[in-house]
């Protein structure tokens, strides 16, 4: 039986565009499950794809040590979402660098909720959206600690740069908390170039065109740093900034 | 090469630059010394166009044209650059890319032709080489997780790729410990010792014109030059201080 299809007043649902996610629904309405056992690790890394909708659900369990790290970049025409449920057993580590790249009147959004179920597990989450025109990204993130999991460090690093004043960006870090020894940290902004950066690159020659597509670039090309084999998610970022960027 | 005329600058509407008159004709290298808060800085990031540094009076030309009229990248292209105090972290862009699209730029605005991705690494890591940084270092984020000093010696490096036609440098020696004081010192002669290019080098102590020696000293006071002279000026200055050299 398929799931019943969303509506806008379940909040991980609220900024979807519902109406591209509609002929597709069959498809993605059970999300893939996974499960990475204990010491095991698992790395994956999410390209873009052809489609206009590109939707992504995925229930990742973490045993105890395990670690995961995704990668993805997040640039449907018409609506894009990746959608992650991890749950960390003890000392699992799960890390997720996404970023939301919007042109025209697209949707893109990260979805994520990590259950920290055992003790001393960390989780990264670090989202950057680059956005013009009149498209909306968005990232919604809720960590929870479960009564347990003490030594609990979870991080979630969202920042967003919108470069025309249609565009839309959508932050919302949900903490759930019921451990009294953990550290939760999380940091947003939605903003303009960093002016001294900006300086720095036409002080050494760059024009003011070429000195924002340089730093844009190097905004969202960080996530990438730690990939083994980030290659072609580099590429593929940096063809989707290329359409942003213009 | 660079003519500095009575120049007044305000930061955030506060006059930091009350009157600075200063020449610096081709193959010299004049420093600048003077106190904290003097306006050394300022003097620095006026010449290579911050914005919010405001010129309210005065002008400065390079090589007879109007250096304040243009915009900071036409000021590199033209041949400036300016060794940051603090040198600025970019995340997620290599100090390849980022040195090689500067150059490529300035090229590209000259009417050169552009350098090619080998070129380009051969004359990169030649240049670290003479500087004693690890080649593998350029592969980098610019600047980030550099020491002080390895911030400055990259700045050298970037430098050295770009081989302007005067550089102004912004306390370049601060956060050297003195192997690379001597290899920073004997960078900045072999990059930009020659009959056609000029240096200003702001400093606040004698010991980087150990090895850059300066054919004229100037000393900054409240936004005013208020001596001029040898390099000997530069060790007077550090034997009596700033308040007796300067009265």
């Amino acid at each position: 039986m398929t799931a019943p299809f969303p509506t806008h007043k379940q909040e991980e649902w609220r900024y979807a565009d519902l109406d591209a996610l509609r002929p597709v629904w069959q498809q993605f309405a059970e999300p893939l499950t996974l499960i990475v056992g204990p010491g095991e690790t698992f790395e994956k890394i999410w390209l873009p794809g052809d489609d206009d909708v590109l939707v992504r659900r995925v229930q990742i369990a973490l045993e105890a040590g395990a670690k995961a790290r995704i990668f993805v970049v997040n640039t449907a025409s018409e609506y894009g979402r990746t959608e992650l449920d991890v749950s960390l057993a003890e000392g699992a580590d799960f890390e997720l660098f996404g970023a939301n790249i919007g042109t025209g009147l697209s949707t893109n959004e990260i979805v994520t909720n990590v259950t920290h179920a055992g003790e001393g597990g960390r989780s990264r989450q670090v989202i950057r959206s680059v956005l013009n025109g009149k498209a909306t990204g968005s990232y919604l993130g809720k960590v929870e600690v479960a009564r347990g999991a003490q030594k609990t460090d979870a991080e979630q690093s969202v920042k967003a740069m919108l470069l025309d004043r249609g565009a839309t960006a959508n932050c919302k870090p949900e903490l759930e908390i019921f451990a009294d020894d953990v550290k939760c940290a999380h940091g947003a902004s939605v903003g303009e170039l960093d002016a001294m950066q900006l300086f720095y690159a036409e002080s050494r020659g760059l024009d003011p065109a070429s000195a924002r597509a340089l730093l844009l670039e190097g905004f969202v090309m960080g996530l990438w740093d730690s990939a083994k084999d980030g290659e072609a998610i580099s590429e593929a970022a940096r063809d989707a900034l290329r359409k942003v960027v213009g | 090469m660079l003519e500095i005329t009575n120049l007044h600058a305000t930061v955030a509407d506060k006059p930091i630059l009350n009157g600075v008159s200063l020449s610096v004709p081709a193959g010299e290298v004049h420093a600048i010394m003077g106190p904290n808060g003097s306006g050394k800085s300022t003097l620095a990031y006026v010449l290579a166009g911050r914005p919010g540094y405001v010129v309210s009076e005065g002008g400065a030309t390079f090589d007879g044209r109007d250096l304040l009229a243009m915009e900071p990248h036409e000021r590199a292209a033209a041949g400036l650059f300016l060794g940051f105090q603090y040198p600025v972290e970019i995340p997620g862009v290599s100090m390849l890319q980022f040195v090689r699209e500067a150059l490529n730029t300035q090229r590209r605005a000259r009417g050169e032709s552009e350098l090619s991705g080998a070129e380009f690494i051969k004359l990169a890591r030649e240049q670290a080489g003479l500087l004693g940084m690890d080649a593998e270092m350029l592969k980098r984020p610019v600047n980030v997780g550099f020491s002080g000093g390895e911030k400055k010696r990259a700045e050298m490096v970037q430098m050295g790729i770009i081989s302007p036609r005067f550089a102004v440098l912004d306390e370049t020696d601060s956060g050297l410990d003195i192997d690379a004081l001597k290899s920073v010192g004997a960078g900045i002669n072999r990059i930009m010792r020659g009959p056609d290019k000029g240096v200003l080098l702001i400093t606040h102590y004698q010991r980087l014109l150990d090895y850059v020696e300066p054919d004229k000293v100037h000393v900054l006071n409240a936004g005013r030059i208020v001596r001029s002279g040898g390099p000997e000026l530069a060790k007077e200055l550090e034997r009596e201080g700033y308040v007796e050299a300067a009265a």
